[in-house]
């Protein structure tokens, strides 16, 4: 009984296997990616982040049609000139980081819109914002799995610094700590994840994955270090749970995943541990000291 | 503190400090020490309006400095610059040591205080330039910084998240940090600052020890009765320099009356290009 709801789909269909192994590698770096946005308070970033993916995905599905290559390449190489450029814009004019990609973010959005229907349906357009998990390539697994590793491996390398950088920019600029390169890598780091998950999840859905367990990891505990795990954990039991419930609801598969993420969110505010709601309005006995 | 690595450059330099400190006390020589920082003509300016105008003088190895001055006279701004974080305008900041020796507490530390880390997270940052982005902390970076978070009077509270501390804590924290980082010179910028009494006293009494290790201290304040208590020299400015020597004759009536005229000054937008 519980093997035919929860096994039996993985084991029949192959197609659920690979939405489950993509959603699997995705949770472990998403989670950590996720967990460095809240801390540095750009949770709202990575969603305008996201749409700067689209002219670059659009402009290779014009000169190469449905290729996921070209249109990862595409994505990945505009993402990552917006994302810069913000940067940069925000170092050399008064604007702040956020109003500067904002502005660039809306330019890309309406030029990707633009490009797309130029050739295009809206359906194509539906496919790069929201993805298509059932269907995802080998071409897309073996991508997914390289941004991952990838991740990982370099978020390993900048881990201190990005913290440091999070928590006393003056202090790591005086002991000559590099936090502007720790930054651009960790920018890099986010486009290449939401490129990654393009095909299985939509640039769109892509944050959800990213921030949903991130949030929910933070109504738990206060350590950066279990923050990281807990996040990676919550991501991948969103992802089966999600899979699991489209599966035998027949809903849409990648909505399903970020609802499933959306609920332990709510969980979370509700009964966190570190600040849940349950807690600020339960009152117990206060203690001698 | 004072672990004698061998090799250090920074506790070579202590060390050498040091030794000149017990020297001076048993000779009862007479300052100057050698000169562990000099300025030398220095002018500091923002848009071309200084800030800091042709300062000279040197800081002794191991001497406890108060920089004095009115609001506005710049204090601030040189102790940035000597920290390496502004351009020298003109002139040129010459130091004794590895430039990379000094450590400085800003007067508003611009953290967020409700970030997910605990005291001795926060201490351990001040092994960074020894460990950098990389390396691991050893056993012995793990005891100076559980002795730093003790001598600032924080024992036991080295797993308590940083968002639970008072401001008053909070800068015993940063004080500990400081300890950490083993730096043969240290800038402080009011550094007591909305801080409680008790507080101030523990933290100036780690001030003293700091400069009993052979540490150089100079700590921008404006309690002036505190600087006549707790600081052999002092230097007072008012965008240039007005006195720097030993406190008494300092902060003489004569001086902080030049240093006021000069404050009421500054007001005079028609600034001419300065000819000095």
């Amino acid at each position: 009984m519980l093997y035919d709801a929860l096994i039996q789909p993985f084991i029949e269909f192959g197609f659920m296997r690979r939405a489950l192994v993509a959603c699997l590698a995705l949770s472990i770096s998403a989670g950590p990616i996720g967990v460095f946005l809240v801390l540095r308070r750009m949770s709202l970033m990575g969603d305008a982040m996201s749409h700067a993916i689209l002219p670059g995905a659009a402009i290779g599905f014009l000169v190469f049609g449905l290729s996921m290559w070209a249109m990862s390449l595409g994505g990945l190489v505009v993402a990552l000139v917006v994302a810069l450029a913000a940067g940069a814009m925000s170092r050399v004019t008064p604007l702040k980081e956020d109003a500067a990609l904002a502005g660039f973010f809306l330019i890309s959005l309406a030029l990707g819109v633009l490009l797309v229907s130029m050739k295009g349906s809206s359906v194509d357009l539906l496919h790069i914002l929201f993805g298509t998990l059932l269907a995802v390539s080998n071409g897309a697994l073996l991508l997914i799995a390289a941004a991952s590793s990838l991740t990982v491996i370099a978020l390993a390398l900048v881990y201190r610094t990005l913290i440091l950088e999070c928590f006393d920019p003056g202090f790591l600029r005086a002991v000559g700590g590099r936090g502007g390169l720790a930054h651009a890598t960790f920018l890099a780091l986010v486009v290449l994840n939401m490129v990654a998950a393009m095909q299985a999840l939509g640039t769109l859905m892509a944050i959800g994955l990213m921030m949903l367990p991130a949030t929910s990891a933070r109504m738990w505990t206060i350590s950066i270090g279990r923050m990281v795990g807990l996040a990676v954990l919550l991501a991948m039991l969103s992802s089966i749970a999600g899979l699991i419930i489209s599966y035998h609801a027949n809903l849409p598969s990648g909505p399903a995943v970020i609802l499933a993420a959306g609920f332990v969110y709510l969980l979370s505010l509700a009964i966190g541990s570190n600040g849940g709601l349950l807690r600020r309005y339960i009152r117990r006995p206060h203690l001698e000291h | 503190m004072g672990r004698g690595l061998v090799g250090n450059p920074i506790e070579a330099v202590l060390s050498r400090a040091r030794d000149h400190h017990h020297h001076q006390h048993a000779a009862q020589a007479v300052r100057p020490a050698a000169p562990i920082l000099e300025l030398n003509d220095v002018t500091i300016a923002y848009d071309r309006h200084p800030v800091v105008h042709h300062i000279s003088g040197a800081f002794a190895a191991g001497s406890l400095t108060a920089l004095v001055g009115p609001n506005g006279a710049g204090k601030s701004t040189l102790l940035k610059t000597i920290a390496g974080l502004l351009p020298v305008t003109a002139g040129a900041i010459r130091f004794g040591i590895d430039r990379r020796a000094v450590a400085y507490l800003p007067q508003v530390v611009d953290v967020d205080r409700s970030f997910p880390l605990r005291v001795i997270d926060v201490v351990d940052f001040g092994h960074w330039r020894k460990v950098g982005a990389l390396r691991r902390l050893d056993a012995q970076d793990r005891t100076a910084s559980v002795a730093a978070i003790a001598s600032v009077g924080l024992a036991g509270l080295e797993n308590q998240p940083i968002g639970q501390l008072s401001v008053g804590q909070f800068q015993r924290v940063l004080f500990a940090r400081l300890m950490v980082q083993e730096a043969a010179v240290i800038l402080l910028d009011e550094p007591f600052n909305a801080i409680d009494q008790k507080t101030t006293a523990d933290l100036m009494q780690v001030v003293r020890t700091w400069q009993d290790e052979g540490r150089t201290v100079i700590a921008a304040l404006h309690d002036l009765e505190q600087v006549k208590r707790e600081f052999p020299d002092a230097l007072l400015m008012a965008r240039e320099l007005v006195a720097w020597g030993p406190t008494p004759q300092t902060l003489g009536d004569e001086n902080l009356a030049q240093a006021r005229a000069l404050a009421a000054s500054w007001s005079d937008p028609a600034a001419a290009i300065c000819a000095r």
